[in-house]
């Protein structure tokens, strides 16, 4: 089963669950626990351990003006205004390019090859004897995070159990790492913001058709508008995790609130067999 | 000459656009015969990568001076290989005005 913790707005505490629940889990189970929030990926600081980083690459054109007669094939069929063709020179622009590999098949002269570049790292660890971590990381000024991402993903992809905390938002880094998986938890806040960012969340799970459910986290206990919200659109409140100072403090120091107290493992088992619930899944 | 002016509108008295690649219109006056076209910019609500795009409208129709409040990096590169000379205009006013401030060379070129 592959999991997907996300939330619409950024701060709500989908860290906070992902660790605890890939924590819980990994007590009975083996659990690979993927950091897809690569612009700022956080997991590993939860779960400190020595781990093997490798690049990951896109390819890119590459013009050899010696053979390129500025037809301009390459600039017409690029969507995103990576290649501009003068009369007698290709500028090239590396951040707008999304490696589509257009250019290169269109070029009558044969005159672009691809040559892979460097956008980022993914580190695979083992914290503890049951739990993989992959994290991505995208290097700083590169624009797409998305090819880290699915290649994180790739590396989790014949593991039995994965759970893939995301990027908040609703942009692309989310949508890549929603799609393909059995079901989706959107961890939320009883607050207007929480509220309307959620609302724009469920939309995109429900694009993608991945079965959702429902975490309120830091609840004051008048969550009476969020938990409209999910019987209107019939989505389950899986968890409520009420505000506490502790809890706060504890992931704060990037403690785990189910290692320091045991009991809150109960909540984070159950949380999973609900969503083994809402996906169908036979385990 | 041709000139180009960003514009919001398709008239010499529209507002002068201070953005470039996502300008509405490119209002493009030939500095000889006074006479004055004006291009719809198909890039301006373009998700991303409009400038270079923009600036190749300008290449194709053989603009030499192009008037702006801001032209971004990519599209500045593309403008520059090309040998369009860059002028900034920010006093707020119309095509016309910046024309105007143009002829009598009291724009800024910018580098």
């Amino acid at each position: 089963m592959k999991l997907a913790i996300a939330s619409g707005k950024g701060g709500t505490g989908k860290t906070m669950v992902a660790v605890n629940l890939a924590f819980t889990l990994s007590q009975t189970e083996r659990v690979t626990l993927v950091d897809c929030d690569v612009e700022e990926p956080n997991l590993h600081l939860f779960f400190p351990a020595p781990g093997i980083t490798t690049e990951v690459t896109v390819p890119v054109p590459v013009v050899d003006e010696t053979t390129c007669d500025h037809c301009g094939r390459c600039e017409e069929v690029c969507q995103y205004g990576a290649m501009t063709v003068l009369r007698n020179r290709v500028l090239f622009f590396p951040e707008l390019c999304h490696s589509c590999g257009g250019c290169t098949l269109v070029c009558p002269n044969g005159a672009i090859h691809e040559e892979p570049k460097r956008i980022g790292t993914i580190t695979i660890s083992t914290p503890l004897p049951n739990l993989k971590l992959i994290s991505g990381m995208l290097d700083t000024g590169n624009p797409h995070a998305v090819p880290i991402i699915r290649a994180a993903k790739n590396l989790a992809a014949n593991d039995p159990l994965v759970i893939c905390d995301t990027a908040p938002g609703t942009s692309c880094p989310v949508v890549e790492t929603l799609d393909g998986c059995d079901a989706c938890i959107l961890v939320t806040e009883s607050t207007p913001f929480g509220l309307h960012d959620l609302r724009l969340a469920v939309e995109v799970a429900a694009r993608l058709g991945v079965p959702t459910g429902i975490v309120i986290n830091r609840s004051d206990g008048k969550d009476q508008a969020t938990i409209e919200f999910c019987m209107d659109h019939d989505l389950d409140v899986m968890m409520t995790i009420p505000f506490d100072r502790e809890i706060a403090a504890i992931q704060s120091r990037g403690d785990l609130l189910c290692r320091v107290r045991p009991e809150w493992q109960t909540a984070f088992t159950a949380l999973f067999i609900k969503c083994g619930a809402i996906t169908g899944v036979q385990r | 000459m041709k000139i180009c002016i960003t514009s919001q509108g398709a008239t010499l008295d529209a507002p002068v656009e201070e953005r470039f690649g996502r300008a509405p219109f490119f209002i493009i006056i030939d500095s000889g015969t006074g006479s004055f076209t004006a291009i719809e910019n198909q890039f301006a609500r373009g998700a991303g990568g409009v400038g270079p795009k923009a600036a190749q409208v300008l290449i194709a129709q053989d603009v030499k001076v192009l008037i702006s409040g801001q032209v971004g990096g990519n599209a500045r590169e593309v403008l520059a290989a090309a040998g369009i000379a860059m002028y900034t205009y920010r006093s707020g006013g119309t095509v016309k005005d910046a024309f105007d401030q143009f002829t009598k060379n009291t724009l800024e070129l910018s580098t």
